[in-house]
């Protein structure tokens, strides 16, 4: 089995200075994104053997809402605030489809990797640190995120909906929510004892968060006091986002809805490390 | 400890209210192999992963190649090659992917990386199924390639925890000699197992650990000297006669262990006037027993 295999150092060469001159020194205890890179290049490797499951579900069940509500209710509401209803719930349906592909995985995949498949174990044997893997798994879920997100807004195209230029800015939109949605998942992950715990957070906190987006109704038509809470509803600030990318920007506004995502994404991804580092060191 | 690859002073390391390492001090000189021996709960792995940053010590000092733990860890990892006890392999990727990711991860240039990874598919024996999936490997296979994984990058040292642990013996030969060569090649290797023979047959030096610490170390036949002496007297019969061969060898001075069946008599090649039995050499599970008053698992 082992013939001819020269993986080691000759014997001579093993002294702790030259080691030290060898390996040791290339790396940093700072965060680095060399390190970050390579715990995306797993992720990729995986998908790339699993991305027809993984895009199926990330696009197929935001779409299916799209068209049932865009049809549906369509048929008796032609318009909403001057846009046609199916448009209306087209960008919506972009937050969505980011919480689909980066809140629900983050939770999922990263609890299978850490209790089951025991693939943070692994990881952290090698030069990575917590930061590092959580960084790596939230981006590549986010990149996942922005691209997926354009399928709504294809198949409002389909339906006749002319957007403008800033139409490519929503993949970054959803990139920005898609960390924050992401960290989200994996602090819950974190903190859950088992999957079934998930279920909490979806019907409790992830279902509402969608629904009270501006997704299928202006949010202003909600009582005053839940429209000003919505506002700290990070979905609520991608889907202003996006409409406003799509239909034309307010630029005022719409830094303030960067500015809320930023914030959200930032707190959420410390968050998310402070959480899952006990889980994994012990 | 100067010139130690690893060394660990007085470390101590609890959980709640169980302290797993209870002020242990080892040092692992360069190119060494050494076997920490000990039974279910002695505090090999916890050792193993207190070496990786993977849990913090409470207490204590650890060093490997110069570079203290846990504040420069990553430099640690860099050089170190882990091969854990569970199989953690990525089981949704190839034997080939999951050695190139473990490659990146460990910081292989890119240059180097083809090679690297295919050196470690010759290790792991696993050329012609490079492309198959994980799911469809053999447990030893496994196995193999777990071990290929932990040394795609050429570790300096290699910590190997229950590296053979519910293999069959023919795959465990394997990866003996896959030990023998990292050893042969100046690797310095650290072995947690608690198999008696692995440890006997690979291992430079013995440390046994007993409840967070190691109770005794040394080259195999020393302590096997030191603590079973030449020969083991084996008694067999009824537990009344067992009973009193027991009693005399006490009184004579000589350590016991009961066997299943008999009654074990160390020391047995001073004695005189022993109870009638089986004379035969020592071993290691005779100082193991001995030591850690306890059955190997």
């Amino acid at each position: 089995m082992v013939e001819n295999a020269q993986l080691a150092p000759a014997a001579d060469a093993v002294t702790p200075a030259d080691v030290r001159l060898a390996r040791g020194d290339r790396v940093k205890n700072r965060l680095e994104f060399t390190a970050v890179r390579a715990v995306m290049a797993r992720d990729i490797f995986v998908f790339m053997h699993s991305w027809r499951s993984t895009t199926f579900s990330a696009i197929v069940e935001p779409i299916a809402f799209l068209l049932a509500f865009g049809l549906g209710i369509g048929a008796l509401i032609s318009r909403v605030r001057g846009i046609h209803y199916i448009q209306f719930v087209g960008t919506g349906v972009v937050a969505t489809t980011v919480v689909f592909s980066s809140a629900f995985p983050a939770m999922f995949s990263t609890f299978v990797k850490r209790k089951f498949q025991q693939i943070y174990e692994a990881v952290l044997a090698t030069p990575v640190n917590v930061d590092e893997l959580v960084t790596g798994e939230v981006l590549w879920i986010s990149i996942r995120a922005s691209v997926y997100s354009l399928a709504p807004v294809a198949v409002a195209v389909a339906f006749g909906l002319r957007p403008g230029w800033g139409v490519v800015l929503v993949p970054l939109i959803a990139f920005l929510t898609g960390i924050g949605l992401a960290s989200f998942g994996v602090t819950i992950s974190a903190m859950a004892r088992t999957i079934g715990n998930f279920n909490y957070i979806i019907s409790g906190l992830l279902t509402p968060l969608v629904l009270l987006a501006g997704t299928y109704f202006p949010v202003d038509t909600l009582p005053r006091w839940a429209f000003y809470l919505d506002e700290l509803n990070p979905l609520y600030q991608c889907v202003a986002l996006v409409r406003h990318a799509v239909f034309g920007l307010q630029l005022y506004h719409d830094l303030g809805h960067v500015a809320g995502l930023v914030f959200f994404a930032i707190v959420m991804w410390r968050v998310a490390i402070w959480r899952l580092r006990p889980q994994l060191i012990d | 400890m100067a010139g130690a690859a690893i060394s660990l002073h007085d470390v101590t390391k609890r959980f709640g209210q169980t302290v797993a390492v209870d002020g242990l001090n080892l040092a692992v000189e360069a190119g060494t192999c050494v076997g920490l021996l000990g039974p279910n709960g002695a505090g090999k792995t916890t050792t193993m992963r207190l070496l990786t940053a993977q849990a913090i010590a409470d207490s204590g000092e650890l060093e490997v190649l110069g570079y203290r733990l846990p504040e420069e860890s990553k430099q640690v990892r860099a050089a170190v090659g882990v091969v854990p006890q569970r199989d953690n392999l990525d089981l949704e990727l190839t034997p080939r992917e999951n050695l190139e990711t473990f490659a990146r991860l460990y910081r292989v240039n890119r240059k180097e990386r083809r090679e690297a990874v295919e050196r470690a598919l010759v290790l792991a024996g696993l050329t012609e199924r490079a492309d198959a999936s994980v799911y469809a490997l053999s447990g030893g296979m496994r196995r193999r390639l777990l071990v290929a994984r932990g040394l795609v990058h050429r570790p300096s040292i290699a910590l190997l925890d229950e590296p053979t642990v519910g293999l069959d013996p023919q795959v465990r030969q394997q990866l003996w000699s896959l030990i023998d060569e990292l050893r042969a090649e100046g690797v310095t290797v650290l072995m947690s197992t608690h198999y008696i023979e692995e440890a006997e047959r690979l291992a430079d030096t013995v440390a046994i650990m007993h409840r967070g610490r190691v109770v005794a170390r040394g080259e195999p036949t020393a302590l096997i000297r030191e603590h079973a002496g030449l020969e083991v007297l084996e008694v067999y019969g009824s537990p009344a006669h067992l009973d009193e061969a027991e009693r005399f060898a006490a009184e004579a001075g000589h350590p016991t262990r009961r066997t299943g069946i008999g009654l074990a008599i160390l020391h047995a090649e001073t004695g005189n006037g022993l109870p009638t039995g089986e004379r035969r050499s020592s071993k290691l599970e005779d100082a193991f027993i001995v030591l850690t008053g306890d059955g190997p698992s």
